[in-house]
């Protein structure tokens, strides 16, 4: 086996793993801040509808977020096992930032989370409230440093490279955090967490509505309730979601042409450049076949006007081109499934006020459909911004071909097989438990902290009930 | 040592000691703290009675991501401080690294689902999961000690040995004393924990794991030295000697309090801290013999260390975020303090 090949595995086997940690930790910022923001409600209003809508939440709750924190750890080490080289020059830098998302974040939301989870009895409604609303803080905290470090790796500012050793010096740590693309990547991530989660919630409330109508039932209240609070926020972070993603394009525009001309298929660099909505790009023959455009599209999409001059991937050697034909399709599916989702959000708006929000077949089914729409996209967006990246890890300045460790491709390949197979149990579990989850409806008079009942009597009726579950809706009522 | 730290002055070589101290610091507290709930893990299967599993599962429920946490914490810190030691120390260990981190997932997510299975026999699957992953992980978390401490084959700052290095008598001995030694833990923390039959179980197998350890310990006392000439100056030289002397008394000291705890059935508490008392230790018998290297016997604190400006930079936050972190983690045990029977609330 030959050192690319090597190479190729370990970047398979990073790919893989990531990308199935990824899904996690957006699920879980998006998840906290929903429930934080339940809690809120419910501590605010006394309405019982909120409480049964944290309690269904939550449990989905802990099932990813446990998820998170093993997929995680695999990450924590893989710099090392994976890319050793990498590791040892720019671990300088980014090891601390590491560092203090552990510390700000990891910690944080592990250590208030059992309080979430099941303190609720133990430590009364608002010192549990204050719970929720940390782990919801420490998610996004832990979100913060993780893009920061990752557009250190696009975007480099703050370092000098010792001579001798080529590590990455940290000169300036304020420069480093806050450099260049981490503002719009921060933002741009943290839009897609929310959505994502709204069109998790959206197709759960859909899915009950749409059997509510089938079996003639009346939708329950907790069931309408999610449902507009997601199409609320698909209506408000749909649309600014491509603003921001604009926003984005634009800075990759100033700092990562190269990125942006592989993201397009394009490859002379012109004025009055069309937007491909589909084409095959060929890297050997450097052309683009089968191109379905739209005139001018690109030079106004990329630099608001119609004369704008967009970059060309002929405008960089070779060796420095990132693989168009995958960030290409990425980036239209990503693109595609956006506007998908903030059609959707539109749509509910103009339904809400007919009244129709929770009856109209085409929404309930679009949402239905694109319940997992915001993680693709999510994933999508992400391979979009690290295959743009190559052939870098540090981009212009450190190459993936002299990042890796020196590992044989046997262990990486037998490794990267056993990965695929404990993923896929654990994936494939997780997943069932949550469609389970997600079936029943939410229950109604989900029990908080019990004022009625001491605390061993509530404890004594699980008993006698001999089950917990049974002892639960017991004791609530 | 004199070698190694060959002009260097102020910072450079102030950091990297302090911070070989909190990495051991954080290590040390990972052991203790997942060490017993992987100690647990490994006791599982051992005990038959479903409404038992349960309550063991419920005396780490509220805790076990916090646990976790720790050890995330040790690879960030390697890598940012240590760089050349977390480059090197982890591609030399391949192989068990990765097998740890494929048991820890399979435990953790066992633990989260086994309670979520409608079928007895779904749920004894992902019993198997949670006692098998914390079983070979607990073994890897040995094996790559055992490595560590045999010695890694370094040339021009890199690992340049062979994937299969760690297969190897000493290892492998490591790692049946680590499975000991947290079996010893959970068996312990459930003696502190629970009550009545689940209780006296937990007795009597603390019993049989603390002669176990005993010997382990000793096996790898008298085997250590034999590795490395260093290791055997490192015991025997002045003034560490000082330090190294007290260390079989003290273990004699803690063996008596041990097994006179385990006999009088009246303290919980005792036989856990017994056994912490032991891992603290070994624990500090083993960074006395390595001292100063970080990747035996190649590298020392000094050659692993990432400039003053990334050490001196996450020891600022350092300072004031760990002993926080100690606090709130404190708040959460405190918070889920006292015994759990199977009338005590439900966590799942």
């Amino acid at each position: 086996m030959t050192g690319a090949d090597a190479i190729f595995l370990a970047r398979l086997q990073f790919a893989f793993t990531v990308g199935f940690h990824i899904v996690f930790p957006a699920f879980s910022i998006g998840l906290a801040a929903f429930l934080a923001v339940l809690e809120g409600l419910w501590l605010k209003t006394d309405k019982q509808v909120y409480l049964d809508l944290f309690q269904y939440w939550l449990r989905a709750f802990s099932i990813v977020f446990g998820m998170g924190v093993v997929s995680g750890l695999v990450m924590s080490y893989e710099f090392g096992t994976n890319w050793a080289q990498f590791a040892q020059k720019a671990g300088p830098i980014l090891g601390p930032l590491l560092g203090y998302e552990v510390m700000t974040a990891f910690f944080l939301e592990a250590g208030f989370l059992g309080i979430m989870l099941f303190g609720m009895n133990k430590v009364g409604k608002k010192l549990h409230f204050f719970a929720t609303c940390v782990v919801s803080l420490g998610t996004l905290i832990s979100m913060s440093w993780i893009l920061s470090s990752n557009s250190w790796m696009q975007t480099p500012r703050g370092y000098s490279i010792e001579p001798g050793t080529g590590r990455f010096i940290p000169e300036d740590w304020l420069a480093i955090v806050f450099n260049p693309s981490f503002p719009f990547r921060l933002v741009h991530m943290a839009l897609a967490a929310f959505l994502s989660v709204a069109f998790i919630v959206a197709g759960v409330g859909a899915w009950h509505l749409l059997r509510a109508k089938r079996t003639g039932n009346q939708p329950t209240e907790a069931v309408k309730v999610m449902f507009s609070m997601a199409m609320w926020m698909a209506a408000l972070v749909g649309p600014l979601q491509m603003l921001a993603g604009d926003a984005h394009g634009l800075n990759t525009l100033k700092y990562q042409p190269a990125k942006i001309a592989a993201m397009e298929g394009d490859w002379e660099s012109e004025g009055y450049a069309p937007e491909l909505l589909f084409g095959i790009p060929d890297m050997k023959n450097e052309v683009t076949h089968y191109k379905i455009a739209i005139p001018y599209a690109g030079s106004l999409i990329l630099t608001h006007s119609l004369s704008g001059k967009v970059p060309g991937l002929k405008d960089y050697p070779k060796d420095q081109r990132a693989p168009s034909y995958v960030v290409f399709f990425s980036f239209r599916i990503m693109i595609l499934l956006g506007v998908l989702m903030a059609g959707t959000g539109l749509f509910s708006l103009w339904l809400r006020r007919k009244g129709t929000l929770w009856t109209n077949p085409l929404l309930l089914r679009a949402a239905l459909f694109l319940t997992p729409a915001g993680f693709i996209a999510l994933l999508c967006g992400w391979v979009t911004t690290e295959v743009g990246r190559q052939p870098f890890t540090v981009y212009g300045l450190l190459r993936t071909a002299d990042s890796a460790s020196p590992v044989p491709g046997a262990s990486i390949g037998i490794t990267l097989a056993a990965f695929v197979v404990v993923y896929f149990i654990v994936f494939a579990s997780g997943i069932s438990i949550l469609l389970r989850g997600f079936a029943e409806e939410p229950h109604r008079g989900e029990p908080g902290p019990d004022a009625h009942h001491p605390q061993r009597a509530a404890a004594m009726a699980a008993a006698v009930s001999d089950t917990a579950a049974a002892g639960h809706t017991g004791s609530g009522e | 040592m004199d070698l190694a730290t060959t002009g260097l002055t102020g910072a450079a070589y102030w950091l990297p000691i302090v911070w070989a101290v909190l990495v051991a610091t954080a290590i040390f507290i990972y052991v203790v703290l997942d060490g017993f709930d992987l100690g647990l893990g490994i006791l599982f299967l051992a005990e038959r009675d479903k409404r038992h599993r349960n309550i063991m599962i419920q005396t780490i429920a509220p805790v076990w991501d916090g646990n976790e946490t720790w050890m995330i914490f040790g690879g960030a810190a390697l890598y940012g401080v240590f760089p050349n030691a977390y480059a090197t120390i982890l591609p030399a260990l391949y192989l068990p690294v990765l097998i740890m981190l494929f048991a820890l997932i399979l435990r953790g997510v066992g633990f989260e689902f086994r309670s979520r299975m409608h079928t007895e026999k779904a749920q004894n699957l992902w019993d198997i999961g949670f006692c098998g992953g914390s079983f070979v992980a607990t073994l890897m978390q040995g094996i790559i000690l055992g490595t560590l401490v045999s010695g890694i084959h370094v040339e021009d700052n890199k690992f340049a040995g062979s994937s299969l290095d760690w297969l190897a008598p000493f290892p492998i001995f490591c790692g049946l004393a680590v499975v000991c030694g947290y079996s010893l833990l959970g068996a312990t923390w459930l003696i502190w924990r629970t009550e009545s039959d689940l209780q006296s179980t937990m007795r009597k197998w603390a019993g049989i794991l603390s002669v176990a350890m005993l010997v382990m310990i000793a096996g790898v006392s008298v085997w250590t030295p034999a590795l490395h000439t260093t290791y055997m100056q490192n015991w025997t030289a002045w003034p560490q000697i000082l330090l190294v002397a007290p260390v079989p008394l003290a273990v004699i000291a803690i063996t008596g309090v041990m097994f006179l705890a385990l006999r009088g059935k009246t303290s919980r508490r005792v036989p856990f801290f017994c056994a912490l008392a032991w891992f603290f230790v070994s624990f500090t018998g083993l960074g006395i013999n390595i001292w100063p290297y970080i990747v035996p016997p190649a590298m020392t604190i000094w050659q692993a260390s990432s400039p003053p400006a990334s050490q001196a930079f996450l020891l600022a936050g350092s300072m004031f975020l760990l002993p926080l972190i100690l606090a709130y983690t404190a708040y959460a045990y405190h918070v889920f303090r006292g015994t759990v029977n199977e009338h005590s609330e439900s966590y799942h």
